[in-house]
């Protein structure tokens, strides 16, 4: 069987962080192929480069047996390379047809030969089954359909090779079973689809072979009829990961947090999470496990006041909060550590030290009688925070978007935990930064634990889910589904748990 | 070595001067004028004492519109609508300052509470619109800038303007009484021999200082700057993003109602149709030269004014004087081209920088 891509060595960094690591995979002609891992294992990355939306720091692509060097997307769509994005690129206002042929014309005044482009149109979607009212308009069509027109687009440009990113996302489950019959269609005329997912499930239906992907790194490729979905979830979690070493620990008496019978729903009307009962002792970390997007953000959102909520009490240090806003709570002692540090939970383009003052610009900290903002205040106290948090930077007057991720993050964590908070919510706090931040972190968090502090710890890594919490629930599509003591938690555990095979 | 932001950013718009300064002499050169005649010319007249006076004149309310829409742009929002927004302020509170009788301080302090309110009001729709409906604010201040000049001809033409004499033809408010007028700053000066040096001047000084204050120094300014930059972190430290924007709306438009006072409580003492119009607009140029900078758009109104004083005399001369349109746009690109080249100079050293510290340990 011949190779339509074979990859070798892709290596490709951004500051802090190494989204791919030394790459090496081969696909084959006329099979689908899927990759998978968690968010930020580095699976949009390689597909980025694949098609030519980035360059690799170093490795090669070879696209049917040919070494190829992608400027742009254009260079990969004349190679045969041909994507779908998550989200549509398309416009309401166009006709199906005007869609496809979009962009095919070089821009002149010659009259555009239409009736041949319909021929061609017709053509494919006779040839794969994929049936298209060519005279609608993309904003008459659903979720469903508007893919398929994308899909028309990507082959009607001659592609050989698809990339999917995260097809089903946004589908519901009859439209993901017609895409999956239409993918095996075009299998079956020789394209080669490459299938990005984290959805176990979907995978071993629809794909040959399987590649998993963990922190930039690639891990293996397996057959997807002789692979178990257990299988599959360790390899994408993995266990060779470093993982913070137990301590011992005594909770206090009185609650730090109690969230009681708490329940949400996004603005789709999809329930985010649903009667979630759970206290935080002080002195405390309690983890909570889940595959994302089962409802673990929107939970942290609204202990913040950011997400609201329908029914239920929250109460921080035996007082209900339910009625104080965002400000107010963070007024009230909860700190926050977010998940996305560089849009949640910084001003890029603003110093260390005026990064200082968010999210307590309305407190006492900064006021003087004249004033509500004292920037020698601020600057002080972040040299405190890059001193302390050992945050490498040139200086406190550094902009945030200088420093490398790993600096970024210590810096939010100082700023969250110098604030003697109640309770901290830490969302993901060693995503995607370097080992030696990693630590950092992990001990800061636990000497603030020691001496007092409530944690709501969120992660994606197992392993320090395990090693930083004494308590972790695991959620699953909105509910708690079990609580597990992390002396008998394993990642193969959890990972049961958070798929849902066990319950 | 080091190159601070703040360095940079004053030296960007001097280096973007002499480059539109350039520019304007190759102009000059090639409509087959005589650059070092021209501008010999239009410094001498610049510098007369009338034209001092006249350049302060029109700088106040140029800066304070200017002002109004630094407010929004320090929060990402692009208020547009200064235009509208000023003379209906300067309409109604030139209406209502005609028809009352009060001592003097509390007539103009009505006057301008009058102005200020009313031009908030009118900015609050943008705001209420975009937060409740989701309308962009450029595009409903636009809007708004067409209704409000129908409003304003209504009002003047229907409500407001008596007729006293049938020989009275343009529609316009009564003039207000002595006690409405500030008084001009000459005698202070001692330049009693020049026209007349507006006291709103003084107010400009105050509105700068106003506008530093809430901008930097109030959480609320805070919050402001952090949606500017970020709003999902500022959603995250606790800003209230519908909350702030009809908020920074109003208060746009509140500083856009004190654009008319410098003229109607300085010389003009009503509405009528030839009230002075396109501040508003002007006022966006001079905070894309000021950068948003109290200081820095002081020196944009008054370089702009002093182009616009400095080029009539051009016309005795035989200069086609909209050679100084020209120039202000040249200087306007000149001096935003620089600023964002210097900006991101900065922004890469500083990332060289920190990546050296990284390294380093």
């Amino acid at each position: 069987m011949t190779l339509a891509i074979k990859l070798s060595n892709i290596s490709k960094s951004f500051p802090g962080v190494k989204a791919n690591d030394d790459i090496s995979l081969n696909i084959k002609q006329g099979t689908i192929h899927a990759i998978v891992g968690e968010n930020g294992a580095g699976k949009s990355t390689l597909m980025k480069i694949l098609y030519g939306m980035q360059k690799q720091d170093s490795g090669s692509i070879n696209i049917f047996s040919e070494q190829v060097k992608f400027l742009s997307p254009k260079d990969a769509i004349s190679k045969g390379i041909g994507m779908v994005h998550q989200h549509f690129m398309l416009a309401d206002n166009l006709s199906v047809f005007e869609s496809i042929v979009l962009g095919i014309d070089k821009a002149s005044l010659k009259k555009m030969n239409k009736s041949k482009y319909r021929k061609e149109i017709d053509a494919i979607t006779d040839k794969y089954s994929m049936p298209l009212e060519t005279a609608s308009m993309i904003d008459e069509l659903g979720v469903g359909e508007k893919q398929r027109v994308e899909i028309i687009k990507v082959l009607f440009r001659g592609a050989k090779i698809l990339i999917l990113d995260e097809p089903t996302a946004v589908l519901v489950p009859q439209e993901v079973k017609e895409l999956f019959s239409n993918l095996k269609q075009l299998k079956d005329s020789g394209v080669t689809i490459l299938f990005i997912s984290h959805k176990l499930d979907e995978v071993l239906e629809i794909a040959d072979e399987i590649s998993v992907m963990r922190a930039g790194k690639y891990i293996d490729t397996v057959q997807a009829n002789n692979v178990s979905k257990i299988e599959l979830a360790e390899m994408m979690i993995g266990e060779n990961l470093p993982s913070p070493p137990k301590r011992e620990n005594k909770p206090r008496e009185e609650n730090a947090l109690s969230v009681e019978d708490i329940t949400s729903t996004t603005v789709d009307g999809k329930k985010a999470f649903k009667n979630i009962n759970f206290s935080i002792k002080q002195g405390e970390i309690v983890g909570i496990a889940g595959v994302e997007g089962n409802g673990q953000r929107e939970l942290a959102e609204s202990i913040l006041g950011v997400f609201p909520i329908e029914k239920g009490k929250i109460t921080l240090n035996n007082q209900e909060i339910n009625l104080l806003n965002t400000r107010e709570r963070r007024e009230f002692g909860i700190s926050f550590i977010p998940e996305d540090r560089q849009s949640q939970g910084l001003l890029m383009d603003v110093s260390l030290s005026e990064n200082m003052i968010l999210g307590r610009q309305s407190t006492s900290a900064y006021k003087s009688k004249y004033s509500n903002i004292i920037y020698s205040q601020a600057n002080q106290d972040s040299q405190l925070v890059i001193e302390n948090y050992d945050v490498r930077t040139p200086g406190n007057k550094t902009l945030a978007l200088a420093l490398s991720g790993g600096n970024q993050q210590k810096f939010v964590v100082g700023r969250e935990l110098e604030d003697n908070p109640k309770l901290l919510i830490a969302s993901q706090p060693t995503r995607g930064i370097d080992i030696g931040a990693q630590s950092l972190i992990w001990n800061k968090l636990r000497d603030a634990r020691d001496s007092g502090l409530g944690v709501l710890l969120i992660s994606a890594d197992l392993d320090e889910l395990i090693g930083l919490s004494d308590r972790i629930h695991v959620i699953y599509e909105g509910e708690f589904v079990k609580e597990i003591n992390p002396q008998d938690a394993t990642p193969e555990l959890l990972g049961g748990y958070m798929t849902g095979l066990k319950s | 070595m080091k190159l601070s932001l703040r360095l940079a950013s004053l030296l960007a718009p001097i280096f973007a001067l002499f480059v539109a300064f350039g520019l304007s002499i190759t102009i000059l050169y090639l409509i087959g004028e005589d650059p070092f005649e021209t501008f010999t010319l239009m410094y001498d007249y610049g510098k007369t004492g009338k034209s001092i006076v006249s350049i302060l004149n029109r700088s106040v309310p140029l800066y304070i519109s200017a002002v109004a829409v630094a407010v929004g742009f320090k929060m990402g929002l692009f208020n547009i609508g200064v235009e509208s927004q000023y003379l209906l302020g300067a309409l109604l509170s030139a209406a209502l300052g005609a028809a009352v009788a009060l001592p003097s301080a509390l007539h103009i302090s009505l006057i301008i509470f009058v102005a200020v309110l009313s031009s908030a009001t009118w900015a609050g729709i943008a705001g209420y619109l975009k937060v409740k409906k989701g309308v962009h604010e450029v595009i409903s201040t636009i809007m708004l800038n067409y209704i409000g000049t129908g409003i304003i001809a209504y009002l003047l033409a229907n409500i407001f303007f008596e007729k006293v004499e049938l020989s009275t033809t343009a529609p316009q408010t009564n003039l207000l009484s002595e006690s409405a007028r500030i008084p001009s700053l000459n005698k202070i000066f001692g330049i009693e021999d020049l026209p007349n040096l507006h006291g709103f001047l003084i107010g400009a000084f105050i509105i700068g200082f106003i506008y530093y204050w809430i901008v930097w120094k109030t959480s609320l300014g805070f919050d402001l700057r952090a949606t500017g930059s970020s709003p999902m972190a500022a959603k995250f430290s606790g800003a209230n993003p519908a909350r702030l924007t009809i908020l920074a709306m109003m208060i746009s438009g509140g500083f856009a109602g004190l654009v008319g006072m410098a003229p109607l409580t300085g010389y003009f003492f009503k509405y009528t149709t030839d009230f002075p119009s396109g501040l508003g607009f002007a006022g966006i140029a001079v905070a894309l030269l000021g950068r948003n900078h109290p200081i820095g758009m002081a020196f944009g109104a008054i370089l702009l004014s002093f182009l616009e004083r400095s080029a009539q005399i051009l016309d005795l001369y035989g200069v086609p004087k909209e050679i100084e349109k020209i120039m202000q746009a040249v200087i306007i690109f000149t001096v935003v081209i620089s600023y964002e080249v210097v900006s991101r100079y900065v922004t890469n050293k500083q990332i060289k920088d920190a990546s050296k510290v990284d390294r380093n340990d």
